[in-house]
């Protein structure tokens, strides 16, 4: 009964991609004409006896925020996009609009393939779980199955350093170490869609380096990126598109370059 | 179309049903002594202590006062327990509904398997209480997987309504707390159903929670089938409740994001 934008499309991708084999340029991401719109009332209402009682008051007023106004946009394969934009412009609930977290109020969005949300690492980590068991948990929210999990476990341990801590319980772990089991398990998919806010570098300065080289390795495995950040040089450095949101609203798309020198001159 | 997506959604989300139900079985005893041993002792312990406290007052017009309690009392904190973690499902899911795509119904469902796998790790304890009181086995005794069943379906219709409302009112959880007391008291756990008046015994049979307790007794505790005009208001009103729930929940999924 609750099903995700992607698997719909999946199918309509399949049945494109019969009839024109260039895969280049596969549409990954169609937004057309997203709109959010949140309705909020000025005072948290959240309990039944407030909700009646300003009912019958007749007094519930609705405020209606629009976080992300008429935003369209295609990404083909191996397009790398960056969101850029002031706080609250609206880039992170379009990110979230994209990997299915919110649906948008309107508007249509397609998605296709897999999708690796390096959003917040270990998001879904019990604190009671050894990491072993949190490997696998964790796993198991980001849609991986059991066997995949099992034969690419002794990867995962690898990657992530941990060795004999693996068995001990997470609230038992330092920060550093549980993102480095986080990101250890985020990546282990290759995923069709990388959406990150801001550039990962996560655990000690030997764990940075290697995270870094295997986002790295992912871009140029000809992965579609979404990024947010807040450094324009890193934008610059990785996407090859931008866009520049204000309120919601596009305010300019298009060739990184061009856009970044636009919004940084208007900032100035 | 619309099935296939689903069962294919389903079908990839599966093993995360599994570690939510595994995580919350074990978290539940972890760190305990007696670990999964509570599932036994609990009942059992309520159950000698109902029955030294009621089975004096009540004891003289039922065959066979524990097997009666126990059968009340497992059935009906089933029902609370599972309930209860469903409503409180989506909220604690949270953290992860926030930040990435998971079916929500997901949730609400591994919080009622999991107390469904402990309702049946308690029947075991009703096994041993009827060998240890003498009460005779009957092949009848099989067909209490009818009330149970339809008790299950019933208990996820009201969960999704129940997680559905938590996610935008808070306060039904102590609305909700005092409903599951009073409901107690409705079920006719340590008392016979004959001292209820006539004209309230109607009420009784409207609740599907005793009507699932009543048809576990008649194939337990009396050795025959369920009564069939029982079960088959257990049957429909679980099947009705079911069915709001789906409804409740899928309309109001989208919104949850915004409140938790």
């Amino acid at each position: 009964m609750d099903t995700p934008n992607h698997i719909e499309i999946n199918e309509y991708n399949s049945l494109q991609s019969e009839k024109s084999d260039s895969s280049q340029d596969k549409v990954v991401i169609r937004a057309e004409k997203i709109n959010m719109v949140f309705e909020m009332s000025p005072e948290k209402i959240d309990n039944i006896k407030e909700y009646v009682i300003k009912w019958l008051k007749r007094d519930i007023k609705r405020e209606k925020f629009v976080a992300v106004n008429d935003v369209s946009f295609i990404l083909n394969k191996g397009d790398r996009m960056g969101l850029i934009g002031l706080n609250g412009a609206g880039k992170s609930t379009l990110l979230k609009i994209i990997a299915g977290v919110m649906k948008p109020t309107n508007g249509k969005i397609t998605v296709s393939g897999k999708i690796a949300p390096l959003l917040e690492l270990g998001a879904g980590f019990d604190p009671n779980y050894s990491g072993r068991e949190n490997i696998f948990l964790n796993g198991a929210i980001l849609g991986y199955s059991k066997e995949f999990l099992e034969s690419r476990y002794d990867e995962i341990a690898e990657f992530s350093e941990l060795g004999r801590f693996l068995e001990i319980p997470i609230k038992n772990y330092s920060s550093g170490m549980r993102s480095k089991l986080g990101f250890s398990i985020a990546t282990i998919v290759e995923p069709d869609i990388l959406i990150l806010d801001e550039v990962l570098s996560v655990g000690d300065a030997k764990f940075r380096k290697k995270s870094g080289d295997k986002i790295k390795s992912l871009f140029n495995s000809g992965v579609t990126v979404l990024l947010v950040s807040h450094s324009i040089t890193q934008i610059k450095e990785l996407c090859n598109k931008v866009i520049w949101l204000e309120n919601g609203k596009i305010v300019m798309s298009g060739d990184a370059e061009t856009v970044c020198d636009a919004y940084l001159k208007s900032v100035e | 179309m619309l099935e296939h997506r689903f069962i294919k959604n389903f079908t990839k989300y599966k093993f995360l049903l599994a570690e939510l139900v595994k995580r919350d079985i074990t978290v539940k005893y972890r760190g305990s002594a007696l670990g999964i041993f509570w599932s036994f002792l609990n009942p059992l312990l309520t159950m000698v202590v109902l029955t030294i406290v009621f089975g004096a007052l009540f004891g003289k017009n039922i065959p066979n006062f524990p097997i009666y309690v126990l059968t009340g009392y497992l059935t009906f904190s089933f029902f609370s327990a599972a309930t209860k973690i469903a409503m409180n499902s989506i909220k604690k899911g949270a953290p992860i509904l926030k930040k990435m795509y998971v079916p929500k119904y997901i949730y609400a469902l591994a919080g009622i398997l999991s107390e469904t796998i402990n309702l049946f790790i308690s029947m075991i304890v009703l096994v041993l209480v009827m060998m240890a009181t003498g009460c005779p086995f009957s092949i009848f005794n099989l067909a209490a997987i009818l009330p149970i069943f339809f008790l299950i379906i019933f208990t996820v219709g009201c969960g999704l309504i129940l997680a559905s409302i938590n996610v935008f009112f808070k306060d039904i959880k102590y609305l909700y707390g005092v409903f599951v007391r009073l409901l107690m008291y409705g079920c006719a756990i340590f008392y016979p159903i004959t001292i209820i008046p006539e004209r309230f015994i109607l009420l009784f049979y409207a609740n599907p929670v005793y009507c699932a307790i009543s048809g576990l007794r008649d194939s337990i505790l009396y050795g025959t089938f369920p009564n069939p005009f029982v079960l088959l208001y257990l049957a429909v009103v679980s099947v009705f409740a079911l069915i709001i729930g789906i409804i409740v929940f899928y309309k109001s999924q989208d919104k949850f994001i915004l409140y938790i």
